[in-house]
């Protein structure tokens, strides 16, 4: 077993503690009594309470959660079809083209995509709302959702595919009872990654929503402009705990199928 | 036939959705303002048929681009823009490598836990990531508590709302941008090549020199762009921890869109913009592309 060396060491520990440290302040202090954030006054849990009364807040949670959920659904169907087109299809006319727009959204600056996505439903949508953000994450996110499956199909045996057509399945049969099982797990982790990345998203939903439609990350917004605010600590502090109980446990769950496989393995080899 | 329905839905999809708003964004860019709703003319009208259409473009003019090149809020803007991009992506380099190179150190059942406590920030709202420093670096916030606890400073630091703190914002936010594709580029490297360096007279540091440095450049490579470009159109990090004196283009866009309302001058900015990142992320598609076929 390799040791790690001093200078290792101290770097893990300084960039490990300046990537946690504001979320571990931010926690700590979400219970802190005080209305003034950063001057510890006692124990509280005031603050979760006024969020949980705060019914603005409440209506920009469901927002959020349907805009979410609806355009993850929808990247991931359209990632995973850009992802077979670009690891299978071969050449076409305007592959370099579809190549550059599967990949652009990744780097496109957010206030250039809201904008332009804007400009384009501006003159379709008699109004702008929760179905206008939802096609604008679905867009930006499909990108992502193309990279994490491309990157499975890469290394995917195209043999157990061609076994299964010899064996009398159609090419739907063979992809929904061999491919698709096998890429499942990119595709769940391009699910969750969308919706994070629409949970999250500021700018691009402040360009195409419209009355009605506020999210969370947009009230967040303006409450934050004003300044520190201890309800917006409590909140913070239930998504941060929201996501580390969500991704511990997706990776303890991959990691025990990863072991149950080796172990089936292990037991068809004789 | 069922090949090329694979194809047309996504395709379908990205040119309605990502290439045509652009188009409709430089349309914009060469109207002009106007009091009306939509607020620019001309407008195109179909009906008029092949007059109405040569008559619209006739009115199309470059007179945003006139405005934008003689304001030098602008170019300030832009170049600052650019300026700050390029010094945080160096920060996120020097902060980031040691990083990836202790990662890939470390004992083998060590590295999924490192991993995945580089990646859970990414998970993590960025706006609330960014919202965070604000209570760390305000007047009376946690840093200058510290320092004066600790009798480094007599008075507190002014960090906040100025450049210093956005550079902090940018650092903090896209370091696993940074590090990840630094270490799978770490990851990688045969740890016998090291050996050997050494075996033939390298002191480690010129081993690291000459054999890690170079073979880490694809993780350079995508690591900085993947902070560059983005970092260059920022809106949420100057606006939340930058002051009044800090330059960004992508607020600036903001402001002329949701402040001034101005549609055909905001396009304009864009259209500078994507036409400076353009390099950037033409090298960034070519470099990923060639990154796959090595891989693939």
């Amino acid at each position: 077993m390799r040791r790690l060396s001093w200078f290792n060491t101290t770097s893990l520990t300084f960039g490990f503690a300046f990537l946690y440290l504001p979320m571990v302040l931010l926690v700590v202090y979400s219970f802190n009594s005080n209305k003034l954030v950063t001057v510890w006054a006692g124990f509280s849990t005031q603050w979760y309470g006024e969020l949980f009364r705060n019914e603005l807040m409440l209506d920009a949670a469901w927002v959020t959660l349907q805009v979410a959920f609806l355009s993850s659904t929808l990247a991931t169907v359209l990632g995973t079809l850009a992802a077979l087109v670009l690891v299978r299809a071969g050449r076409f006319p305007g592959r370099t083209l579809f190549g550059g727009m599967a990949y652009a959204p990744l780097v496109m600056p957010d206030v250039i995509l809201g904008l332009s996505l804007f400009l384009l439903f501006k003159p379709v949508f008699s109004q702008m709302g929760i179905h206008s953000i939802v096609l604008a994450h679905a867009t930006f996110s499909m990108c992502y959702v193309a990279v994490v499956v491309s990157s499975r199909l890469v290394t995917f045996d195209r043999s157990l595919e061609e076994a299964a057509l010899d064996l009398g399945c159609t090419p739907l049969e063979a992809f929904r009872l061999v491919t698709l099982p096998i890429i499942a797990p990119a595709l769940i982790s391009g699910w969750l990654l969308s919706f994070t990345l629409s949970l999250d998203d500021l700018v691009i939903a402040t360009f195409t929503t419209g009355p009605g439609a506020t999210t969370l990350p947009m009230r967040i917004w303006s409450a934050v402009r004003l300044g520190v605010s201890p309800e917006i600590n409590a909140l913070s502090s239930i998504l941060i705990g929201i996501v580390t109980v969500g991704v511990i446990s997706t990776s303890l769950m991959s990691k025990r199928a990863i072991l149950k496989r080796i172990r089936e393995e292990n037991r068809a080899e004789p | 036939m069922r090949r090329f329905a694979l194809i047309a839905v996504p395709y379908l999809w990205l040119l309605a959705l990502f290439l045509v708003p652009f188009v409709i964004v430089l349309k914009i860019s060469l109207s002009d303002t106007a009091l009306a709703i939509p607020p620019y003319v001309p407008t195109l009208d179909l009906s008029e048929g092949w007059d109405g259409l040569r008559a619209f473009f006739a009115e199309l003019d470059f007179e945003n681009f006139v405005f934008l090149s003689e304001d030098d809020l602008y170019w300030k803007a832009y170049l600052s823009s650019l300026r700050i991009a390029l010094v945080s992506t160096i920060l996120a380099l020097i902060v980031g490598y040691p990083i990836a190179y202790g990662m890939s150190r470390a004992p083998d059942e060590w590295r999924p836990t490192l991993l995945m406590l580089v990646i859970l920030p990414f998970w993590t709202s960025f706006l609330i990531r960014v919202y965070a420093w604000k209570a760390i670096l305000a007047q009376e916030g946690f840093l200058n508590q510290f320092l004066m606890s600790v009798g480094v400073i007599a008075d507190p630091l002014t960090i906040l709302n100025t450049n210093t703190a956005v550079y902090i914002g940018i650092v903090y936010t896209y370091l696993p941008f940074m590090v990840l594709p630094l270490y799978s580029a770490l990851e990688r490297l045969d740890g016998s090549l090291l050996e050997a360096a050494e075996d033939l007279g390298c002191s480690r540091f010129s081993a690291f020199w000459l054999v890690t440095l170079p073979l880490s450049r694809p993780g350079i490579i995508a690591g900085s762009f993947l902070v560059f470009i983005p970092v260059v159109g920022e809106y949420v990090i100057p606006a939340l921890l930058g002051g009044s004196d800090t330059l960004m283009i992508g607020k600036v866009l903001w402001d002329e869109f949701f402040a001034n309302r101005d549609w055909p001058v905001a396009s304009a900015v864009a259209i500078i913009l994507l036409a400076i990142l353009i390099i950037p992320i033409v090298l960034f598609l070519r470099n990923e592309e060639k990154q796959r076929e090595a891989e693939g």
